[in-house]
């Protein structure tokens, strides 16, 4: 699953724009990750501050 | 807000507010609704823009201009400036934009021209049937409310969701979306009037790192990376803070702004019946430099007019409104999003000491027009070798 840091997201939506599966959405001032996300990580890779991360439940 | 529109816009930035104006200008019923509670924060943008870019859209107003350039200077991997200045009298050039009031002055003549404005307002599904959009779900504090339009103007920018919703796909790969951070610095030693470039694949791989002078001791201090370059440890951010660290350590950072911009082509296709995509939306964004302000007006007047002719004949199939499409990819903008687009392929894959030989060939320009295409164009006579090494490219330069 995916691990929004809010104190660390700057609600820019730079990594809404690159989700393959369409699964994020800024609303307002905070992201939403819809059920459809696949952990894939590539909005963690291109967020400029580092508030995503996958977390890999056990 | 009535239950049906000639026009919805979606996004209340530079693209659906010039939308607005020229569609409630050609007497159209138009609703404009923007997300975020304010038009124009957060910024998200170094906003440069050119002088006569800017004129084709809006007369200048020293409310919402931080600064006139008059020149630029691009630093090379090794530290080498390349200064470029502009020698006409008058010194046209560009203009460091305040978009929190620019955006809202564009808002504002737009809902003097007769548009109906709503702000704090999503919208959170197209309304669709028979394959086509005809407006959209509203959701304004808790209240939901169904919209029909004639047509939509989706210009709800780099984050757009309303296209995908729609079916088309507007997905930026990782490569061509520049991951940045902006801060908005006080109490610096700047040139006030010269915007500055740095490059390199230390100071930022696969894009820049710019200044872009706010007023006599302040800047936009920023800087764009490939997605594909980013990563924990060397994320835009931390390139931007050894950057500030290093140059203005004594500096005040007053705004921290982070976004995303496409660097990508524009999307294969920006209409679908009823629908249409203008400015960061349709990935309209210059690829070479990231600037998207002027392009994103130029997208959102088309479309308006577009609309509007659509809506007189009665058809806003996507065969109609394809018109649109077909006008903006032949234009000037449509033809330099290409150009540079290729020049952008051309430069990101250049080693530093590429980069600084190229640099290095121009040690100043005085352009007689300030553009990419003229920087470019000199570039090129002073580099004869690259005319090889751009291939195709270098004979739509000439």
């Amino acid at each position: 699953m995916l691990n929004v840091h809010r104190d660390i997201c700057g609600y820019c939506g730079c990594c809404v724009s690159v989700c393959p599966e369409g699964a994020l959405e800024l609303i307002d001032a905070y992201l939403s990750v819809g059920e459809n996300c696949t952990g894939c990580g590539i909005c963690a890779k291109v967020c400029p501050l580092g508030a995503l991360e996958v977390v890999h439940e056990k | 807000m009535k239950s049906k529109y000639d026009i919805l816009i979606v996004g209340g930035g530079p693209a659906g507010a010039i939308a607005a104006k020229t569609a409630a200008q050609k007497g159209l019923s138009v609703c404009l609704v923007e997300k975020r509670p304010a038009i124009g924060a957060p910024v998200r943008c170094a906003e440069g823009i050119g002088k006569e870019a800017l004129a084709e859209f809006i007369e200048p107003d020293p409310r919402w201009i931080s600064a006139d350039m008059t020149g630029a200077v691009v630093v090379a991997p090794d530290g080498f400036e390349m200064t470029l200045e502009s020698s006409m009298a008058g010194g046209k050039v560009g203009y460091i934009l305040d978009r929190k009031v620019f955006d809202r002055e564009l808002v504002w003549q737009a809902a003097d021209a007769g548009a109906d404005v709503f702000v704090k307002t999503r919208a959170s599904a197209p309304l669709m049937s028979d394959g086509r959009v005809r407006g959209a779900q509203l959701e304004y504090c808790g209240n939901v409310q169904k919209v029909n339009a004639e047509v939509v103007i989706a210009a709800d920018g780099v984050e757009s969701k309303f296209s995908k919703w729609a079916g088309i796909d507007t997905t930026v790969p990782v490569r061509e979306i520049m991951s940045s951070v902006q801060y908005v610095m006080a109490d610096i030693d700047i040139n006030p009037s010269a915007t500055i470039f740095y490059l390199g694949n230390e100071v930022a791989p696969e894009g820049y790192l710019w200044v872009f002078p706010k007023g006599k001791r302040a800047a936009n201090v920023g800087i764009g990376i490939s997605g594909r370059k980013s990563g924990k440890g060397h994320r835009a951010k931390d390139y931007l803070d050894r950057f500030v660290k290093q140059k203005f350590p004594h500096g005040k950072t007053i705004e921290c702004i982070v976004g995303g911009v496409s660097v990508c082509r524009p999307l294969d296709c920006t209409v679908a019946d009823g629908l249409m995509l203008a400015g960061d939306a349709a990935r309209v964004v210059d690829p070479l430099t990231g600037g998207g302000i002027y392009n994103a007006m130029f997208t959102g007047k088309l479309a308006a007019e577009t609309a509007a002719a659509c809506i007189a004949k009665g058809d806003t199939s996507k065969k109609a409104l394809m018109a649109y499409d077909k006008a903006w990819r032949a234009s000037k903008m449509g033809k330099g999003i290409e150009r540079n687009y290729l020049i952008k392929e051309y430069l990101i894959k250049q080693s530093d000491e590429k980069l600084n030989a190229i640099v290095h060939s121009v040690s100043k320009l005085d352009l007689k027009e300030f553009s990419t295409l003229t920087l470019v164009k000199e570039l090129l006579k002073a580099n004869p070798k690259l005319l090889v090494e751009l291939g195709t490219l270098a004979a739509s330069l000439r």
